[in-house]
């Protein structure tokens, strides 16, 4: 089954080292992945355990101190800027605070015509982009006109990660990281979160790296998970066999921790 | 049934804003805690959560203002008191509250004990240090915390750490009711957990006898509370005990909040999520019937007509929506 799938992104003996000497820190530890095409995979992790340092490392904002990252079977070369750029094409990102991620001054149309020109479509009409920015805002329930003129700070949160998600729509990457996208919002946004992230995936066919610390939220909605531990994978399989059946002790506690309500929540274990 | 410490009869606080206009955030809500219970409120962001919990300690400054209503601590009811009095003899006395941002709540300048102190000796200036010290490092036993933490400044402290330290001092003095507002939001599972446990032991040991927990996850409140109310535009749309709210929800509205619940267990792989489309109304002009009825699938022309009451069906057990029981039932049978 493994094998008839095409890779789309791995990883071999990543590391990321922090500060120097004394205050050495080893945030990633020779972490070794693959991640299949179309499929969508969890890192769950504690608070510090390097999940949003490796997302960082994939995306190509930092570079890692050891080992290599694989682009559809080839070795990722991001040194030039014009290269970088490239690669992004292919690889875009959510993060989990939708207030930052804007350019507070750019307005939102300018946001969107940012994403279409990167896609090549700098010298369609200009008729073409307002149908093209309208589909995207339609596909998060948001309605074009109304955000025309807007900044991103006039809008609510939930309001900033859809734009995020529409932006997505318009970029049409092979890759979407996205860094704890719902850990912002309340539980009635996240659902509508949730549903437009999968439909976008059944869409335009992209492989989701799901980053999270909720792993009833890696278990709702990825086919594959991986655990971190201080900066090491320690598990990894497919949901069901992760989270039904964890083998670590360290899984079994994360598992233990998130409230449950169809099962007794052991509150002695903490 | 045991003794009500906090009955709230239609209480109603509004905000004014820049421009003069009311807001009502709160409209009139009733609701009852007794000893040795506690009550969760949930909805979504902005639907009055935070508001309310502010408005029940009596304690109002611009812009929110009360209207009207009675809230009764204990037998004694607080309302129309001076806020000066209320500051000295009902805050932290009779009803304490443990705020969303306890990261920034903790004053960088002072020392955690001298942040204990001030609590303290605002209610009571006859305590000696000495006495002080001793409470203090007794009650930050009971959360965990070693007693070096006193002799701290909040930016030591780590996240986990900070929280239990606002949560000591917000218990220092026994508070019978205390409101803790989305205690566990900004912390990851496992304090989260932590946080759950130590509320759960400050009411075992009956060092505050009533709480009040405000949280938009449904899981947690669940595990945490005996009865749940859900809030909507200001309004309480449905109240009932934590399973009759989470398994079986009459208010629409109830019914789709529990649609967005994730939990990790069997069989709830890729289960549909109903998510509920729309936005809450402007609360500067709300709508003249039911306040969900612009987003409900079950609306009909009634519903926008004249306002939608708070029925009770049973003690404890409430829901606003024009529809009987039955229909309700039957409606979500049929999707």
């Amino acid at each position: 089954m493994a094998d008839k799938r095409k890779i789309c992104l791995s990883g071999s003996g990543l590391t990321k080292f922090f500060g120097l000497g004394r205050q050495k820190c080893c945030a990633v530890d020779h972490v070794d992945f693959n991640f299949y095409e179309g499929e969508v995979v969890s890192i769950v992790g504690e608070s510090g355990s390097g999940k949003t340092t490796l997302a960082k490392m994939l995306l190509g904002l930092i570079n890692p101190t050891e080992g290599e990252v694989y682009f559809q079977g080839k070795k990722r070369d991001i040194r030039t800027q014009k290269k970088k750029q490239e690669y992004w094409k292919n690889i875009q990102a959510i993060f989990q605070d939708p207030f930052s991620s804007y350019n507070i001054f750019n307005k939102i149309d300018s946001l969107f015509l940012d994403c279409i020109n990167m896609r090549g479509g700098r010298k369609l009409p200009h008729a073409k982009k307002v149908e093209m920015m309208t589909e995207a805002c339609s596909f998060v329930n948001l309605k074009f006109d109304e955000l025309t003129n807007k900044y991103p700070f006039e809008l609510s949160g939930g309001q900033m990660q859809r734009l995020m998600i529409a932006r997505i729509f318009l970029l049409k990457p092979k890759i979407l990281i996205a860094d704890e996208p719902t850990s912002m919002i309340d539980a009635c946004s996240r659902a509508t979160i949730l549903d437009m992230l999968m439909r976008l995936r059944t869409e335009i066919g992209m492989t989701i790296v799901f980053i999270t610390h909720d792993i009833g939220l890696a278990y709702y909605v990825s086919d594959s998970v991986y655990i971190m531990e201080h900066g090491k994978l320690v598990e990894s399989g497919s949901a069901d066999d992760v989270i039904l059946h964890p083998k670590q002790v360290y899984t079994q506690r994360l598992i233990n921790d998130v409230p449950k309500i169809h099962e007794v929540w052991d509150l002695s274990t903490v | 049934m045991s003794k009500v410490l906090l009955e709230v009869k239609e209480l109603t606080t509004k905000y004014i804003t820049r421009f003069g206009e009311d807001v009502y955030a709160v409209d009139h809500v009733s609701l009852k805690v007794e000893e040795g219970k506690s009550l969760g409120i949930s909805g979504e962001s902005g639907c009055g959560k935070s508001t309310l919990a502010l408005s029940l300690m009596g304690y109002y400054f611009a812009p929110l203002h009360y209207t009207s209503g009675e809230i009764i601590i204990d037998g004694k009811n607080i309302y129309g008191m001076d806020s000066d009095d209320v500051r000295k003899s009902v805050l932290g006395t009779e009803i304490s509250y443990i705020p969303q941002c306890a990261m920034n709540a903790l004053n960088p300048t002072q020392k955690v004990i001298s942040l204990v102190e001030d609590v303290i000796q605002a209610h009571d200036p006859s305590v000696s240090k000495k006495e002080i010290r001793e409470l203090a490092r007794e009650r930050f036993e009971t959360v965990g915390l070693p007693a070096e933490v006193l002799q701290k400044y909040a930016v030591e402290l780590s996240g986990g750490m900070k929280q239990r330290t606002v949560i000591a001092t917000s218990v220092i003095l026994r508070p019978k009711v205390l409101i803790a507002d989305e205690p566990s939001s900004a912390l990851d599972v496992t304090s989260q957990k932590m946080v759950i446990k130590m509320l759960r032991d400050l009411m075992e040991r009956g060092i505050v006898k009533a709480m009040i927990f405000i949280t938009h996850e449904l899981p947690l409140l669940y595990n945490v509370t005996d009865d749940i109310m859900v809030m909507y535009a200001g309004q309480i749309v449905e109240k009932g005990t934590a399973k009759q709210t989470v398994f079986d929800p009459l208010h629409p509205y109830a019914k789709g909040l529990m649609g967005s619940i994730i939990v990790p267990e069997k069989g709830l792989r890729g289960a549909k999520l109903t998510a509920i489309l729309g936005v809450p109304p402007n609360l500067k002009h709300p709508p003249e019937g039911c306040r969900f009825a612009e987003r409900c699938k079950y609306v009909v022309p009634e519903c926008k007509a004249h306002s939608v009451d708070l029925l009770e069906i049973e003690e404890g057990r409430a829901y606003r929506c024009i529809f009987t029981e039955k229909q309700l039932r039957k409606a979500y049978k049929n999707g």
